[in-house]
């Protein structure tokens, strides 16, 4: 059964608000292989970061796992305790969160923060420990990194902590590294140095990259495959190629659409998804996305569109699939 | 009546950051920009964080008293520090016995003005008042300007405003907090359009919203632009979105403008470093362009304001740099008909 890494069968997750259970993740599955570079996009609130958590035995309260299986790298995380996830996170899966600004600790030194992860999962002796501190900060391209661990992080500035963040979570040489919006919070010259430094790590080290982003332009030019998140559900899942050539969802395509091209010549004018995002407390009976989709039919409105297949690993749901089926083959 | 709404003319901003007497500490948040903006056009101002984009765009409405330098809008002159020299319409100085002619200090009452110049903000999450109703708070720019005859009209006209940005008129008696970020930006925009402004600046107004929302806000902005006549000056850190929106483009960095020009030009022929780089970094948003393109990466970090370095500002990143760039700042140029730039080494470069 193993040649993924990560295998999630159709989870189900839930947070059970005083308002009402807000369903978060709806039948999710999806693979990773090694060493391969798998991004979610979607927008706030589609999920993506919850799958991500889940994954690594994160899932907050009032969340709560209600179905499906997670595995990772022969563990299965459904069963798992607490104790037994402790010795897997940081070592085997590790993640990179959105703000560097706030997800190190202020009041400890970079390199306590650093060496910390790598005392809790190696036997190492201290001076081991601290020249494998200098070592993660010279492959993330930190200079002077002796005195880089002595600074505390309201130093460093954002891609620097960025940085750290990643020797952080490389400290143990991660299977799986999740990246969760890395370089949302910082600006585009330094969005750039920070990816490169990411791809060039995953060559180097051989990991498979979980990469969490809303920007397409990141993930066109990082990611071998796409998951394309609305409201708790996978709409669509494919290669890059597929997703940005062939895209088979109306979301998938309305997204596409909307970005403004740097290479037009002309003025065009942007088409929008129009409407907002669903309520997940309240959320439609059938295709989640039916409400925007402006090709939305009856069926759309009642229930959800069966999974279709468009080769070995492309598949979406949405019901025009069907409808081109039946008019006489698929359209391409 | 000229062309040019809003004109800017060596502008400074510098802010106090601590320190005493001779150790006084400033952050020059904008060091010597001129501009100007035509009427009806929208021009996009870019670059990174802490560039001086926004404080640009707030001391150009005078919501910071400017350190130096003149503002002019409408061919009235709207401050006047009288220590800056007078420009031509070419651009060069205006000059006087041999030496540059100043100003005459003036700072003209703000209140009239405020009706024609307007400001949306960044964040709708933090630029709303939760304890105000949308109404109230597209209200209350009418209720200043005492722009509505009877409490009728008040209402009908609050009602006009958020059906004109895309809103029902209901929303009126509803709280912010009960918004979506796209609806809340709307307000925001509602509550700028109370005053029947002629020109806007737009604050990097869609920066907190999602992609598919996005382009829903900027569609919007295009289609206010072209019924009332408005005037933008539209500053946003993507570069992908203010090529779609403005016809011109301006490149901030470090409090310098770098580079100015038509936004088809900007982004296919553009001649300073630093836009280079900046556009190169662009994700591209289609895998087979993104694997051929080799982008140019910055070494390091944008140095402080604080200390900026002496000479030109992008000194300590660029890959062009020589003696010359760390200790004489460059010229503002004009490299083609409308393009300037700030460079010592253009000819290298290209």
């Amino acid at each position: 059964m193993s040649d993924y890494l990560v295998s999630i069968e159709h989870e189900r997750l839930s947070f059970f608000t005083p308002a009402g259970e807000v369903k978060a993740l709806n039948d999710v599955s999806f693979q990773v292989k090694q060493g391969e570079v798998l991004g979610i996009v979607g927008e706030s609130g589609s999920g993506k970061s919850v799958t991500a958590y889940s994954l690594m035995g994160l899932t907050a309260y009032p969340g709560k796992l209600l179905g499906g299986s997670l595995d990772f790298n022969g563990h299965h995380i459904n069963d798992m305790t607490e104790k037994q996830m402790q010795k897997i996170r940081g070592n085997e899966i590790s993640i990179i969160f959105q703000d560097p600004m706030t997800s190190l600790n202020p009041v400890y030194t970079i390199g306590n923060q650093i060496r910390e992860v790598i005392k809790l999962h190696t036997d190492k002796s201290k001076s081991e420990v601290q020249a494998r501190a200098v070592e993660l900060l010279e492959l993330v391209g930190i200079n002077e990194p002796e005195r880089r661990l002595r600074q505390y992080p309201h130093e460093l500035s954002g891609g620097m902590r960025q940085r750290v963040m990643i020797a952080i979570a490389l400290a143990c040489e991660p299977k799986l590294l999740i990246a969760d919006e890395p370089t949302t919070a910082l600006d585009v010259t330094i969005q750039a140095q920070i990816l490169e430094l990411m791809m060039s790590l995953k060559d180097k080290m051989g990991m498979a990259i979980l990469m969490i982003t809303h920007d397409l332009g990141v993930v066109a030019s990082m990611c071998d495959r796409i998951a394309v998140m609305y409201a708790g559900n996978i709409v669509e899942y494919g290669t890059t190629d597929d997703i940005f050539y062939s895209p088979k969802h109306e979301y998938t395509k309305g997204l596409i659409r909307s970005i403004p091209r740097m290479d037009s010549k002309g003025h065009e004018r942007l088409i929008p998804i129009e409407g907002t995002p669903v309520d997940l407390l309240n959320p439609p009976k059938g295709c989640p996305f039916a409400s925007r989709c402006d090709k939305c039919m009856r069926i759309c409105l009642r229930e959800k569109a069966p999974v279709m297949y468009f080769g070995d690993v492309h598949y979406t749901s949405c019901w025009m699939n069907q409808k081109a089926e039946l008019e006489g083959g698929t359209k391409e | 009546m000229s062309d040019q709404l809003v004109k800017v003319e060596h502008l400074y901003q510098y802010f106090p950051a601590g320190g005493y007497g001779k150790n006084k500490k400033y952050v020059k948040a904008v060091d010597d920009v001129s501009f100007f903006i035509n009427r009806g056009e929208t021009l996009g101002l870019v670059g990174e964080s802490g560039c001086g984009k926004t404080t640009t765009g707030r001391t150009l409405l005078r919501l910071y008293e400017p350190t130096k330098g003149r503002i002019i809008y409408d061919d009235k002159l709207l401050f006047d520090s009288g220590d800056v020299p007078l420009m031509n319409g070419d651009g060069s100085e205006v000059m006087e016995n041999g030496k540059p002619k100043l100003g005459q200090k003036t700072a003209v009452n703000m209140k009239p003005y405020r009706r024609e110049m307007q400001i949306v903000f960044q964040d709708p999450y933090a630029s709303l008042d939760p304890r105000m109703t949308v109404g109230d708070i597209v209200g209350e720019a009418i209720d200043i300007h005492h722009l509505a005859a009877s409490k009728q009209d008040r209402y009908d006209k609050i009602q006009q405003l958020l059906v004109r940005v895309g809103l029902n008129s209901e929303h009126a008696n509803r709280y912010p907090h009960e918004f979506s970020g796209g609806q809340r930006q709307r307000v925001g925009i509602a509550r700028a359009l109370a005053v029947d402004p002629k020109f806007i600046v737009c604050d990097e107004p869609i920066s907190a919203l999602d992609v598919s929302i996005q382009a829903q806000v900027v569609n919007m902005f295009e289609d206010l632009q072209a019924q009332m006549g408005l005037t933008y000056l539209f500053i946003a850190h993507d570069l992908s979105v203010v090529k779609h929106i403005s016809n011109r483009i301006g490149v901030m960095y470090l409090g310098n403008m770098v580079e100015l020009a038509d936004s088809y030009e900007l982004i296919f022929h553009s001649v300073h470093p630093y836009t280079k780089s900046l556009i190169s970094a662009i994700p591209i948003a289609d895998p087979k362009k993104a694997r051929e393109n080799k982008r140019i990466v910055l070494e390091g970090d944008v140095p402080s304001p604080l200390n900026p370095p002496a000479g030109c500002r992008f000194s300590t990143r660029c890959p062009y740099a020589t003696e010359q760039c760390c200790v004489e700042t460059p010229k503002w140029q004009e490299v083609s008909k409308g393009h300037y730039a700030a460079c010592h080494n253009l000819d290298k470069v290209n």
